[in-house]
């Protein structure tokens, strides 16, 4: 039952928690001098994080129930180009869920005909520009970190999904033209 | 309440009246998986600022600086960036981390470059990619994955 091993998995969150908090006091017990400082940071960070917490997991909750995995593929199957790199950081950047869920939607991507930059360029877009994440980012780096790692990521990643796709097209022609001197 | 936290607040907010306008029974699947997720993540999220609290209230700025500040130079970022490639911190929580690092005397660039290939670089889903996308593109998008991160982070480095 995967239900049963979710549970069990949150359970297990919980626990370490508890024993990450006993480990912390018996610290703070040998130190008591650090108490203030540690509790203040601490405090101060809770703060930080629970005011925006629900509100990034609603709009998580809403996307990966609203985008459909068929919308994805249905739009970034067939695009190329400017606006085919465009929505893959778009469509990347929507929160549809984790990581490994991506990989077999690459997969459906690539079986529709998109091609091989898309497709880099929207798994490294869902990995690391997630639209949540930026929303935190924000929250504790601020506007101009956050700005500055989006814009250059979106950039790079580009760059580095056109280049793979010439490199690995380039040696699969490589490939298929020493495979036909073989079989002459 | 920052503006941050309003702006960030006002947005969910948004999103979900569109949402109930659009598809009431959609809406409501969408809350469970929101709750869902938000049980999930709590207690991480607990651990990393109990940590944070006992890092900012040990580890003096200039030992962090030294380590993975101006100062630890080109092989400080680079033995982040790979510890950052290594690492499975959920991305959430790694924020709040970077802010207290930077907090303590990190450096901009060590920052970027943590976050950037602990997000893009997956050590732990890497057999599943090679299994999916094959060897090749799994390694290409890996490896030249911590290259444009060590390049972002030396402008942001610059930049910021």
């Amino acid at each position: 039952m995967p239900d049963k091993r979710k549970a069990r998995k949150v359970i297990r969150g919980y626990l370490l928690f508890v024993a990450t908090l006993i480990a912390a006091a018996i610290i703070l017990w040998i130190f008591p001098d650090k108490i203030t400082a540690a509790t203040t940071t601490t405090w101060n960070y809770f703060l930080e994080i629970i005011m925006i917490l629900p509100a990034v997991m609603i709009i998580m909750g809403l996307f990966s129930v609203f985008v459909s995995r068929e919308l994805v593929v249905k739009y970034l199957g067939k695009t190329s180009g400017l606006k085919g790199i465009l929505l893959a950081v778009f469509f990347g950047m929507l929160p549809t869920g984790p990581l490994y869920v991506a990989f077999p939607l690459a997969v459906a991507l690539r079986s529709k005909g998109a091609s091989i930059s898309n497709i880099i360029i929207f798994l490294s877009a869902w990995a690391c520009i997630k639209l949540p994440q930026e929303l935190v980012e924000l929250q504790f780096l601020g506007i101009e970190f956050m700005a500055a790692r989006l814009v250059l990521t979106i950039i790079f990643v580009a760059i580095m999904g056109l280049f793979i796709e010439r490199l690995i097209e380039w040696t699969d022609k490589k490939r298929i033209g020493i495979s036909q001197e073989v079989e002459k | 309440m920052s503006t941050t936290a309003i702006i960030i607040n006002l947005l969910a907010l948004g999103c979900l009246v569109f949402a109930l306008v659009k598809d009431r029974g959609r809406t409501k699947q969408s809350i469970g998986v929101a709750v869902k997720s938000f049980i999930r993540i709590l207690p991480t999220v607990f651990i990393i600022i109990v940590i944070i609290g006992l890092l900012m209230a040990f580890a003096p700025p200039d030992q962090i600086s030294r380590f993975i500040g101006e100062q630890a130079g080109f092989g400080g970022l680079l033995a982040i960036a790979a510890l950052g490639a290594v690492l499975h911190i959920p991305a959430l929580i790694s924020f709040p981390l970077a802010a207290s690092l930077l907090q303590s005397g990190a450096g901009v660039a060590s920052v970027a470059a943590f976050i950037t290939t602990l997000t893009m670089i997956g050590m732990v889903t890497l057999p599943l990619e090679i299994k999916e996308l094959g060897k090749k593109m799994a390694f290409l998008r890996n490896g030249l994955s911590f290259i444009i991160a060590i390049i972002i982070a030396l402008i942001m480095g610059v930049i910021l």
